[in-house]
């Protein structure tokens, strides 16, 4: 690292984070369990070996604090839950952490936490500890918030990005991009015909009913920072498989198009934070969509592309005109400070 | 959506395809100009979908990407000055100069802030009346009229702390450069749509007329390119080279004449540093005196130590089409997206980026 300073894309979640991760937070911390690198680190009760706990944290710093669809809190609680629920878990309890910055009106304050409580209640969680503390105006921008969770892991749940198996299918649960463009169009003062507004909601209670359905789930992940492209080449890389996609399978609104061309992004890319990846077994392909189509977060939920063992840990877009090309991972900041 | 599914209709691309199959028999190379051409082509897939007759060389059309060295030097170099808001597009963030980016001057402290738009950077300098506000003008054509429209604005309101570094750079005189250096062999040019919106299709009529090379104007769509690689590939076989306009609905033969007015009125024609092609006379954009105002190179006249080029970077070859991104000896093993050396690997627009970020397998 030597001389080198932060960059802003250092918290984009594409290439930079990666190395980061690796070269700085994985070289110096580096277990048994953190190695794993999935959502939420997975370990089992000395005193009984059969249960299993999952642990996940994530700090929020999201720019505007409020947004169609959600606010900073609402984020903050889906966030660590949804990663909970990456790793096959049963989310229970949540700490807060708040920052706050002088100057915060307190009606805003009261408005987070609000939709916290609503959002923690809907999920059927329980936010059981906190923390506040208050800086200089200009330390902090309003308000960041970190949670934590703790969730377990139910018996026979094998769910891990290192787990995706040549022959198994991707499945997506919706359509992609509006987080990222909501808050987009927001900061740039944009409007668009099609209403725009976050996907931004719990998804432990969409794995619950996937589970239930079907217990052989090979992998989950939620494309958040770096969007859909950066997860599924995340997932290729941890299992060393390639994985095909179909351009004309993934689910892009037709508001979030229109905003991409405008702002010159790549769906592929922006951030979403109400979708998860799933990978499966092909027989248990038909079993998880239906229970995730009967499901409020996965009514449009649709096979995207399939895992090969040609190209291992590289992800190939068939495109709509036949062709086929690499699909790589997001570098530098596309967008900055969106979750 | 409306305006760009019509487009990219795969079955239309298809039956284009094969019409260009069908009328190609002798080899060709033709250069898309501009390096949006260069992304869409990637991102379409369209090169593994040609006929091994047609081949596609990509050109300098990236503005990031041309701009020197010196210059970049220059834009860091006033970004660290105390009263300086620099503002820009976010592709120059990234641009490795002699010794740095603005990125990692913005780590260092500058306030450096990246826009959308020239607008966006007038509304910056009026929320901070106290600072200098210093808009990097970067682009061709394309963008050259918005930039020149916002210094009037910026006159009109008495807005005393906007200023440009204006590196605007204009593209036939790039175009000559490189075919008067004879270096690389071409059969036709597809011609850079968004600039040609603004400069007109006449302005290419130098090239069948002074060089017997066709060019074809091209959208950005599927469609759009196809439909140019025919036209070029047809009046190759007639062995008749003219201007073809393939994006009729943005193109016409005279350009934008309101946008051509206002770039003239604020911005004179003299020489301009280009990465990779060296100074190309009457192809940069510089204030008028009657605007030295608002000029940044004026206001902040910085000294910067001469400038290297990074250290076995080819991108001044890659820019004049000699060599492809791939045969460089930094390309994707030194140079990749997350750790560029050189200008190409950074921009949007950059062939070495399109390269590697669509890779064909």
């Amino acid at each position: 690292m030597s001389q080198e300073a932060i960059l802003l894309a250092h918290g984009s979640g594409g290439k930079l984070t990666h190395d980061l991760i690796r070269d700085v937070f994985v070289r110096h911390l580096t277990n048994p369990v953190l190695d794993v690198q999935d959502d939420a680190a997975v370990w089992a009760l000395p005193s009984s070996p059969e249960t299993r706990l999952a642990l996940s944290t994530d700090s929020y710093v999201v720019q505007p604090i409020f947004f169609p669809g959600g606010d900073i809190g609402k984020l903050a609680v889906c966030g660590t839950i949804n990663d909970l629920a990456m790793v096959g878990a049963k989310p229970l309890h949540l700490t807060a952490g708040f920052i706050l910055e002088e100057g915060l009106p307190l009606a805003d304050l009261e408005r987070i936490v609000a939709s916290m409580a609503q959002t923690a209640d809907q999920a059927g969680v329980k936010i059981v500890a906190g923390d506040t503390k208050v800086v200089d105006r200009g330390s902090a921008d309003q308000i960041f918030i970190n949670t934590a969770g703790i969730g377990i892991v139910l018996q026979g749940v094998d769910i891990s990005g290192a787990n995706a198996r040549p022959g198994d299918v991707v499945i997506l649960n919706g359509p992609i991009g509006m987080h990222g463009l909501a808050i987009m169009s927001q900061r740039e003062g944009l409007s668009f015909s099609f209403p725009l507004h976050s996907d931004c909601a719990p998804l432990n209670g969409l794995v619950a009913a996937m589970l239930r359905a079907d217990g052989r789930i090979h992998c989950l992940r939620d494309p958040t920072r770096g969007g859909l492209a950066t997860t599924i080449n995340e997932l290729a890389a941890q299992s060393q498989v390639g994985i095909k996609l179909e351009e004309t399978a993934i689910p892009i609104p037709e508001s979030v198009r229109a905003g991409c061309e405008l702002l010159g992004l790549d769906p592929l890319y922006v951030a979403n934070e109400g979708k998860l990846v799933a990978i499966v077994p092909p027989e248990a392909e038909l079993p998880l969509l239906a229970a995730m189509r009967s499901h409020p977060y996965g009514q449009e939920a649709t096979t995207i592309g399939r895992v090969t063992s040609a190209h291992p840990g590289r992800v190939v877009l068939h495109t709509t005109l036949g062709a086929n090309r690499i699909l790589g991972m997001l570098t530098g900041a596309q967008l900055p400070r969106i979750c | 959506m409306k305006y760009v599914d019509e487009f990219r209709d795969p079955q239309k691309a298809h039956k284009l395809l094969a019409w260009i199959r069908k009328r190609s028999t002798r080899t060709v190379r033709l250069m898309e100009f501009c390096g949006g051409h260069t992304h869409a082509i990637f991102k379409f897939g369209l090169r593994q979908l040609l006929p091994p007759t047609v081949s596609l060389l990509s050109g300098p059309g990236c503005p990031v990407c041309v701009t020197a060295s010196s210059d970049l030097d220059r834009v860091i170099a006033i970004a660290h000055l105390p009263e300086v808001i620099m503002a820009t597009f976010g592709d120059m963030m990234r641009v490795p100069g002699s010794k740095g980016t603005l990125q990692r001057a913005k780590a260092q402290g500058a306030d450096v802030r990246m826009v959308y738009s020239s607008l966006d950077a007038l509304s910056i300098a009026r929320a901070n009346s106290d600072r200098a506000l210093v808009f990097l003008g970067i682009g061709f054509e394309t963008t050259a009229p918005t930039v020149a429209a916002t210094i009037l604005q910026a006159q009109a309101e008495g807005l005393d702390n906007f200023s440009v570094l204006s590196l605007h750079k204009l593209t036939p005189p790039a175009t000559q450069a490189i075919l008067d250096a004879g270096e690389v062999k071409l059969s036709g040019i597809i011609g850079p749509g968004h600039v040609t919106t603004i400069i007109g299709a006449d302005s290419w009529g130098f090239l069948p007329r002074d060089y017997g090379l066709p060019c074809a104007i091209a959208g950005f769509e599927s469609l759009d390119i196809l439909k140019a690689i025919y036209a070029l590939v047809d009046m190759i076989e007639r062995g008749v080279p003219g201007v073809s306009n393939a994006y009729g609905r943005a193109v016409n033969a005279k350009g934008n004449r309101v946008a051509l007015r206002v770039m003239h009125q604020v911005f004179q024609t003299g020489v301009a540093e280009w990465r990779g092609l060296g100074s190309v006379p009457a192809s940069g954009l510089s204030l008028r005196d009657e605007y030295a105002a608002f000029d940044a190179s004026r206001r902040f006249p910085v000294r910067v130590a001469p400038s290297q080029e990074p250290k076995g970077c080819r991108c001044g070859e890659v820019l004049r089409g000699i060599i492809t991104p791939p045969e460089c000896p930094l390309f994707a093993r030194v140079c990749t997206p997350a750790r560029p050396i050189g200008p190409c690997m950074v921009s949007g627009e950059g062939a070495c980026a399109a390269y590697l970020q669509y890779g064909e397998v």
